[in-house]
Parts: C-alpha cells; sequence; structure tokens
C-alpha cells in the first residue's frame, strides 16, 4: 500500500475534479462552493456530521441532482452529468445510501438493470453466473440469487447494491455509506474490494462514519461541514482528533469530552416501579459531564 | 451440507433446503402461494367455479358451440386488455382504451366502406392513430407530470367527442360480409388437423427450450429442471391443449382471431419477460427512481407502454368492428373501458404497479365473458352483468391488496 502510494505522489493523474459546486434545495444550501479531487487509484473518504451534504455531492456525481453552480472535470474534460445515465456513461458508479433497488425484481435482474445481456433475448444463464461470480467475491451471504429484494435482508441489499456498482467498467466508484449495515466479514471484504479497486487504478469515494474504516483504506480525508469544504487531510499525516474536530467544528466537541472523560457505564438506566426501564435523562448525562 | 462440491452454484447456501426435483417444485409452489405470490391460481380457480355454477343454471354454457363463441367474444376486448396490462405493470392507469377503440373502429368503418380504401390501408391508419395518440399521453405525462388518471380522462371525452364527430349524420357504417375484415372475425376458423398441428407444436416447442436451457444451465454449473419435470410440463400442456382443441372442434373450432389474441399474448409475454425493455417495465413499475439511477431511461419507459397500450385499444377496435360488422357512434363506449381493465386485474394485474403478466389479459377476459355470456344464456339482462361483474372486480381488487400485505409480511414484496 505504501509503495502504491509513493507511485501516485509522482504520478497523480486527476481523474475527477470538481470546482465551485454548490447546490440548495429552497433555502436550504445544501452545499456550498465544494471543491474535490481524486486521483485515479485513490481512496477519498468523504466524512462530516448527519445533513452535511455527502450524500447531496454524491447524487450531484452520480447525476441524480443538477448543481445550481460550479464545474465538473472527468480525464480533463469540462462535463456535465444532467442524468444517471450520463454518469455510468462516464464511467462513475454509485452505491447510494438508500440502495435504490427495485424490490420487486430478483437479485439477477437488479444487479443487471439497464445493463442486461442480449437486450432482445435476456441471456439469464450468464447473468446468473456473473452475478454469483461477483457476489462470491464480497463473500456475499445471500442463499439464492433469484428470490426477490425484498426478502433481503438490509446487510444483504447492500452487498447486492455494491455488487452492481462493479458491473460494467467504471472509472470512478462512489460509495455512500457502503459498510453501515454490513457484518464484520462482510465489511472486511468490501474494505479489501476498495483496496483492490485503487489497485486497478480506479478512483474511488467512499463515505463513511467509522473512523476506523476511513484511517484503513482511505488515502485521504476530505471533510465535509455544513455543506462546505472543512479540510482535505493525507491519513497517515492527521490524527482522528483532528479529523473529528474539522467534523464538529470545534476541538472541544462532544466526541472528545464523551471520549475522554465520560464512562458510560456510570449511566445506569433507571427501573421504575413497575418493571419498565427509563432510559437515562438528557439532564442525567449533563449532570455526569457536569460533575467532571 | 457434505456435498456441497457437487451441488449446482447456486443451490450452495446451506441453509436453503433441497427443493430439487418434482417434489421439489410443488414445495416450492406451495411456499409461494403462502408468501402471498398468488400468481393466476386465484383466477384458475375463480374460473373454475364461475364455469362450474353456470353449467349447473344452464347446461348450454360448456358446450362447444357456446365456447367457441365464448373466445371469440373474448378477443377485442381481451388485445385492449394486454394494452392496460401493461400501463398497470408501470403502476399507470390508460382510461381512454374505450374511446380509443371506437374513434379506430369508426376509422375502418369510413375509410374501408365509405371511402373504398384499401383495407390494409384502413387498418394501418387507425393502428397508427392508436401510435399517436399513446405518443401524446406520453409527452404530455412525461413534460407536465400530469397523473396518467387525468390526462387518459381527458383523452376518453376527447376521443369519444371526435369518434361521435366524425360518424355525425351517418349513424352506424355496416361493414360488408364479405369483407376480408369480418370474414377473419366471424368465419375464419383453424382446420381441425392444423389445430391439432399448433397444439404439437406448442407443446414441442416449449419441451424443446426448457430442454435447451436445462442443458445450458447445467453446462454453466447452475441447477437445472430435471429431464421428468420438463416432460411432464409439457405432456401436460399437450394434453391441455389437445382436449381444448379436440372439444371446440365439435363446434365449428378455432377462431382465427382468437389465435391473433393469444398470438399478441405470447408476443407480449415475450417481450416483458425475455427482453430488456420488459425488464424495464417491471422496474419501473416497482421503484421509478431506482430504475432512473441505474440509467434506464424512464420516460422512455413511459412513452412506450403508453403507446403500446393506446395502439392495442385500437387494434382491438379494428376487432370489435369486425365482429360486428359495424361501427357505428356506441362502438367503444358502454362496457368496453371497464371491462378491458377489469379483466387486467381480474387476471392478477396489481394496480400497484410491477406485478403482472400477459396472461392475466388472457385468463382476465375469459373470466369476464364467461360472466357475461352465462348470464346472458339465463335470459338476465347487462344489469346483472355488470352486478356480477362488478362484484368479482372487487374481489380481485380486494385479493391483490390482501396478497400485497402478505408478501410485505413474507418478504416478497
Ligand atoms: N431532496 C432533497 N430535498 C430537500 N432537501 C434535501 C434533499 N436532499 C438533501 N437535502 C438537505 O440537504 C442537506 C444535506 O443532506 P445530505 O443527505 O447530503 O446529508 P448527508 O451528509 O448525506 O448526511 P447523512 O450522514 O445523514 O447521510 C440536509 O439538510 C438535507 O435536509
Ligand atoms: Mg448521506
Amino acid at each position: 500500500m505504501t509503495t502504491s502510494t509513493l507511485d501516485r505522489s509522482t504520478a497523480p493523474a486527476t481523474i475527477l475534479s470538481l470546482r465551485g459546486i454548490s447546490k440548495s434545495f429552497g433555502a436550504v444550501a445544501a452545499l456550498t462552493d465544494i471543491s474535490l479531487d481524486v486521483a485515479a487509484g485513490e481512496v477519498v473518504a468523504i466524512v462530516g456530521d448527519n445533513g452535511a451534504g455527502k450524500s447531496t455531492l454524491v447524487k450531484v456525481l452520480s447525476g441524480v441532482h443538477l448543481p445550481d453552480a460550479g464545474t465538473i472535470h472527468f480525464n480533463a474534460q469540462p462535463v456535465a452529468i444532467p442524468n444517471p445515465t450520463s454518469a455510468l456513461d462516464l464511467g462513475i458508479a454509485t452505491v447510494f445510501q438508500d440502495l435504490a433497488l427495485c424490490d420487486n425484481l430478483n437479485v439477477i435482474e437488479n444487479l443487471f438493470l439497464g445493463r442486461e445481456l442480449r437486450p432482445a433475448r435476456l441471456n439469464d444463464i450468464a447473468m446468473e453466473v456473473r452475478s454469483w461470480e461477483l457476489l462470491r467475491q464480497l463473500s456475499a451471504k445471500i442463499p439464492s440469487v433469484r428470490i426477490p429484494i425484498a426478502s433481503l435482508s438490509g446487510g444483504q441489499r447492500q452487498t447486492v447494491a455494491i455488487a452492481r456498482s462493479l458491473l460494467g467498467d467504471p472509472k470512478v466508484i462512489i460509495l455512500d455509506e457502503p459498510t453501515a449495515a454490513l457484518g464484520v466479514a462482510q465489511t472486511a471484504e468490501v474494505l479489501n474490494l476498495v483496496e483492490r479497486l485503487r489497485e486497478r487504478g480506479l478512483g474511488v469515494i467512499m463515505i463513511s462514519h467509522n473512523m476506523a474504516d476511513v484511517q484503513a483504506v482511505a488515502d485521504r480525508v476530505v471533510v465535509l461541514r455544513l455543506g462546505r469544504n472543512n479540510g482535505d487531510y493525507k491519513v497517515g499525516t492527521v490524527t482522528p482528533e483532528e479529523i473529528i474536530a474539522a467534523i464538529t467544528g470545534a476541538t472541544d466537541n462532544a466526541v472528545t469530552r464523551r471520549t475522554s472523560q465520560v464512562d458510560l457505564r456510570t449511566i445506569q438506566p433507571t427501573v421504575l416501579p413497575d418493571g419498565t426501564v427509563e432510559p437515562p435523562s438528557s439532564e442525567n448525562l449533563n449532570d455526569k459531564e457536569t460533575e467532571r | 451440507m457434505t456435498n456441497t462440491a457437487t451441488r449446482p452454484s447456486d443451490l450452495q447456501d446451506e441453509r436453503l433446503q433441497n427443493r430439487e426435483g418434482i417434489r421439489g417444485t410443488i414445495a416450492g409452489f406451495v411456499d409461494k402461494i403462502r408468501g402471498g405470490d398468488l400468481g393466476a391460481l386465484p383466477v384458475v380457480i375463480g374460473l373454475a367455479v364461475i364455469w362450474t355454477v353456470l353449467q349447473i343454471l344452464n347446461h348450454g354454457f360448456l358446450s362447444a358451440a357456446n365456447l367457441v363463441n365464448l373466445l371469440l367474444e373474448s378477443s377485442p376486448t381481451g388485445v385492449i386488455a394486454l394494452g392496460i396490462v401493461c400501463v398497470l405493470l408501470v403502476a399507470q392507469i390508460d382510461l381512454s382504451v374505450g374511446s380509443v377503440s371506437g374513434l379506430s373502429s369508426a376509422i375502418i368503418g369510413i375509410l374501408f366502406v365509405n371511402l373504398g380504401w384499401n383495407v390494409f390501408a384502413a387498418i394501418a391508419v387507425a393502428v397508427l392513430t392508436g401510435v399517436v395518440i399513446g405518443w401524446v399521453y406520453g409527452q404530455i405525462f412525461n413534460r407536465f407530470g400530469v397523473p396518467s388518471f387525468v390526462i387518459t380522462l381527458a383523452g376518453l371525452l376527447s376521443f369519444l367527442g371526435l369518434q361521435l364527430y366524425v360518424l355525425k349524420g351517418i349513424g352506424t357504417i355496416n361493414i360488408p360480409f364479405d369483407s376480408p375484415l369480418v370474414i377473419f372475425a366471424q368465419l375464419a376458423f383453424v382446420p381441425a388437423w392444423l389445430s391439432y398441428v399448433l397444439v404439437v407444436i406448442a407443446a414441442g416447442g416449449l419441451f424443446l427450450s426448457d430442454l435447451a436451457k436445462a442443458r445450458a444451465r447445467r453446462g454453466a454449473g447452475l441447477s437445472a429442471q430435471p429431464l421428468s419435470l420438463i416432460a411432464l410440463k409439457s405432456g401436460a400442456l399437450l394434453i391441455g391443449l389437445g382436449f381444448a382443441a379436440w372439444y371446440l372442434n365439435i363446434a365449428r373450432g378455432i377462431g382465427w382471431m382468437f389465435v391473433l389474441f393469444v398470438a399478441l399474448v405470447l408476443i407480449l409475454n415475450y417481450a416483458l419477460t425475455r427482453t430488456k425493455w420488459g425488464r424495464a417495465v417491471f422496474a419501473v413499475g416497482g421503484n421509478v427512481e431506482a430504475a432512473r439511477r441505474a440509467g434506464i431511461r424512464v420516460k422512455t419507459v413511459y412513452t412506450s407502454v403508453f403507446v403500446v397500450c393506446s395502439t392495442l385499444a385500437a387494434v382491438g377496435g379494428i376487432l370489435a368492428a369486425s365482429r360486428l360488422a359495424a361501427s357505428s357512434q356506441s362502438s367503444g363506449t358502454g362496457d368496453v373501458n371497464l371491462n378491458a381493465i377489469a379483466a387486467a386485474v381480474i387476471g392478477g394485474t396489481s394496480l400497484f404497479g410491477g406485478r403482472g403478466t400477459a396472461f392475466a389479459a388472457l385468463l382476465g377476459i375469459i373470466v369476464i365473458q364467461s360472466i357475461s355470456s352465462g348470464l346472458t344464456l339465463l335470459n338476465l339482462d347487462s344489469s346483472f352483468r355488470f352486478m356480477v361483474t362488478g362484484l368479482v372486480l372487487l374481489l380481485a381488487v380486494a385479493l391483490d391488496s390482501v396478497s400485497r400485505r402478505s408478501r410485505t409480511s413474507h418478504g416478497r414484496a
């Protein structure tokens, strides 16, 4: 991994470059003047609080939302991404946070949706074989690929959505919280996959709330805060505390306070006389924090 | 699982119960029904009940002569219902199919009879009218986002008005009995020998295609239907269709118009299940946003579906005029619209989109036509027909909603 990082630093071929991207929904400015660069063979993690605008940025890149302002360069060419088809045509594959699968279709049909083999006489067998290959590669625990997506668990669906992004020949893969619902083995597989994608020279954008995952695979961490760029760090030169400070916008924040001072176990839930359990109230929490 | 290595690559998960062979197929079928994936089962059972009751009430009902007629009567509205299946699959509706079919009847009457056009030219114009109407619906739907319910309601009124306008002062146009249209719809029957040949081709075709598919699947290391099951299925088809052909041949046999209807069902079934377009239709009906993000041109899919529906409505109108040997101001009015929509729903097409087959139109229209024919035989007028058909429709929709709920709880949404 370190060698490849060095290789890249000598020849950084920026594959995707955003400048000044803004997007508002009515009165809410979800993105303001965002810049982002992704090189071939680079894993860029985008982190930020809930509502920071990460998914909105992903949707701009995948053609779901049109930006209000800003430019996008793909392979040094200025491009517009007016719809999902053009994103896919450029080679930008996305795993959406809400997965975007069709419940009434089965796993194979979802995987190949929009990219069916042999359009006029579907080649079910080739598609099924390829589906199994992809899913095994991700250690997917899916009993059958011929059952509707609706009957899969959340993590199984997420695996299907990830597998779908690998079909075709993408140049950039965007993963919006890809491991949020995954088990330990599947998370590890996804992280391995991200590393394999990097070795194959793809640009990977990964959104995650999990600092450990980010530190494990990302080359760079881009922080969004309230819809603005709030830091761009090289992994290895930055501590998790610094990233968290950038995410929350303060060094003295709830996360650092919690990790350094509060021991959760000292906050006991109250058992009421009728046997029900009352969660610790917020005053309780504050008490504990002020006690320090 | 000791034999994991020897199992087909799609059946290696150890949680999978062994569902191979004929027993496994039956067990899988029972699972599906329990899970609310009813498929054609309710309509087949419903048809059996309706036929039994009507046969008890009137012994002429299941006579070959009556069934021959019933199938011919089913065809025009059945073709229209086929289009309705398509729009329902994308969770839209077309309320104007009756008016479009009436307009198409009027066009045939005026061009072919009154103006003496070549029959094919007249048919082409009528069909093209359907294409254009569907295209316009698609454009309005895509551009302005008006609900299809409203667009086609406007279409219902407008095209009915247009039909009345072009037939103003003419009233009813009789299509000559010796014209190819009327001959096709009333007098042309498949010769007995040919009907058996067609049955053998159908069963043999199913057998060979299943066999080829099983071989290819096994070659690719996937599970496949055993030979016994394939033989059983095509054998059952052979016997079933063979018996039907034999029984209908006691009377006049199978009308060519019904053959056309079945051919359209098979073509649409192929398009929906075996082509990229069909996948797109189901995807749009299941989750439009997911379909859009998968790169499907959703607007094109909507337009294509509206075009298919209006075109089939126009074809249905031509068939109806041919069957009646007349086109008039009342063609396509009355219950045509509702029968076509009811047929699609009764046949098992979900109103919620993303669920249904082309065969729904075939089965549904036979149910509706059976009720109609049975009540006519009992000398009950259309008031009863409406009430009974309404009741059956309500049952079908209720079943759709209940099975949808059951599917959700069994994870088959
Ligand atoms: N379709 C939409 N319509 C209106 N507002 C939206 C829409 N999508 C997002 N927003 C708003 O934009 C802001 C950013 O949302 P976004 O989904 O990008 O956050 P996020 O960073 O992905 O958060 P999370 O970590 O919770 O996934 C939020 O304030 C949200 O309310
Ligand atoms: Mg998000």
